[in-house]
């Protein structure tokens, strides 16, 4: 590792102050950072410990819940609230990662883990126009099991490995930054970028802002709701697909639905129309898979990932049959 | 600036680049706690943190400042093994022996995980309360792997220490 100060914020206003300035990257569990500054994909010249902040879940007065950047995502998972009104989101965190990386890893730090593109990781020996823009990328030619079949560039196809931001995505939840222009509120389906011709660019987040909150709104539908992740082993690796979803149905017809998926694409990818062209239907293998492929045209997968297409279509008929009682 | 560890006051390195688990081993020479991938994917270096597992190669010793850290060596002694070091002989729970320190610190946690009330990816009733599973137990434990393939005698071992602990 390059060398490196350490400090620890004191105040969200002291982690605004420091990650304004050139070299400095915020700290939290550090499951990604370090084992980045450890490749030699990251070299900051200051590490700013933000774990001391923001780390306390409550409700909101409309109903939902406002969780701290810094909540340790094992906690999140753990908290009744969670479990019984956002099941899903309990069981994507629960599906990523080991017991002691979650105990570990914060919820911000989640949101904005980096890519784990192999060629991304090897700064070594591997061309990346995410780690060095214009170097060009291995992946396309390469292994690419793990990668988009939407949503990537000619520049960079790397999937986003998180599994709690595919809930997040299906729950509509709203990233809070704070900057030295102040507070917004962005939705997280808003916050990531698609990689076009500058990957290195992964959100909307200006320099010098921080994330202090993730904000739930009130689902009611949420609390039937399921995560699935379909993987190379059973615990403990990437997702090759997994679907985060909630339903509810009455007369055999779906009257609301969520659906996101994770695996297939630079960001959590909502299937909005996919949600739209479900309602009020039956949930049926084929009503599914013609409502997946709205969201999916314009894929192009490689020879590595093309499956994915199909296990996309199958992974969204299971998780939505058994929600909704269906047989799959 | 001072972690405690097996319950002794420690001096931070100055290098904030130090892990935890080069302090342990290369400062301190606690070489019980193992480098494995030192790239958090076997959790051969699991350590608690405040009590929780940890991989202390993830884990720069400059963040654990002010808390407490226990290891293998703190768990128990030669003479006074603690209960999960046992039922790993009782049920040839390792083969090397490399990934074993860290399986043990893992386990420890996790049955307090599980007492406590803490979901996995595998609980069916999240609402509810975990069942001591075989099942459970290969879910929870999946940052720990073993080379030699000892997971049935590990499974076995802890299953027997919950056991202990329910009676």
């Amino acid at each position: 590792m390059t060398p490196f100060s350490y400090t620890r914020a004191s105040s969200p206003e002291d982690a605004i102050a420091l990650a304004a300035l050139d070299g400095h990257r915020l700290l939290g569990g550090g499951t990604n950072l370090v084992d980045l500054m450890r490749k030699g994909v990251e070299h900051p010249a200051a590490l700013v410990d933000v774990t001391g902040l923001s780390s306390d879940i409550r409700e909101t007065a409309q109903g939902g819940l406002l969780i701290g950047a810094a909540v340790r995502n094992s906690a999140l998972a753990a908290h009744p609230l969670v479990r019984t009104r956002y099941p899903l989101l309990s069981r994507a965190i629960l599906a990523g990662a080991s017991a002691q990386i979650r105990n570990m890893a914060t919820v911000a730090g989640n949101i904005l883990q980096r890519s784990r593109c192999a060629y991304f990781n090897d700064a070594a020996g591997s061309r990346c126009n995410k780690r060095a823009p214009g170097s060009g990328c291995d992946a396309r030619g390469g292994f690419n099991r793990y990668h988009a079949i939407i949503g990537g560039s000619p520049s960079c196809i790397s999937a986003h490995p998180s599994d709690m931001a595919v809930a997040l995505a299906a729950l509509d939840a709203v990233v809070h930054l704070a900057g030295p222009q102040g507070g917004r509120s962005v939705p997280l389906l808003d916050f990531y970028l698609l990689p076009g011709d500058m990957p290195q660019i992964e959100t909307v987040m200006a320099p010098g802002e921080i994330i202090t909150a993730i904000e739930l709104p009130p689902l009611p539908v949420a609390a039937r709701s399921a995560y699935r992740k379909v993987r190379d082993r059973a615990s403990y690796a990437f997702a090759l697909v997994s679907v985060a979803a909630c339903a509810s149905v009455q007369d055999g017809v779906l009257t609301d639905v969520r659906l996101a998926f994770g695996g297939i694409a630079p960001k959590p990818w909502r299937a909005l129309r996919a949600e739209q062209a479900l309602l009020g239907g039956p949930v049926s293998a084929e009503a599914v898979a013609a409502a997946i492929d709205l969201d999916l045209q314009g894929a192009e997968p490689l020879p590595g990932n093309a499956f994915k297409l199909e296990l996309a279509r199958r992974t969204a008929f299971a998780v939505l049959a058994d929600l909704t009682g269906e047989t799959a | 600036m001072a972690i405690s560890i097996n319950g002794t006051e420690v001096h931070l390195p100055d290098d904030p680049r130090i892990s935890l688990l080069d302090l342990l081993r290369e400062g301190l020479h606690l070489t019980g706690t193992k480098v494995g991938c030192n790239q958090g994917a076997c959790g051969a270096c699991t350590v608690l943190l405040d009590g929780e597992r940890v991989l202390s190669c993830l884990t720069l010793a400059v963040q654990a400042d002010g808390r407490s850290v226990t290891t293998i060596e703190g768990l128990g002694e030669r003479e006074a093994l603690h209960p999960m070091q046992q039922a790993f002989i009782d049920h040839d729970g390792f083969q090397c022996g490399y990934c074993t320190p860290g399986q043990i610190c893992a386990a420890v946690a996790m049955l307090r995980e599980l007492r406590a009330g803490v979901p996995s990816y595998v609980t069916a009733d999240l609402a509810g309360p975990g069942a001591v599973t075989a099942e459970e137990i290969r879910e929870r434990m999946s940052g720990n792997l073993c080379r030699c393939g000892a997971h049935n005698g590990i499974v076995e071992a802890i299953l027997q220490v919950a056991k202990e602990q329910a009676a």
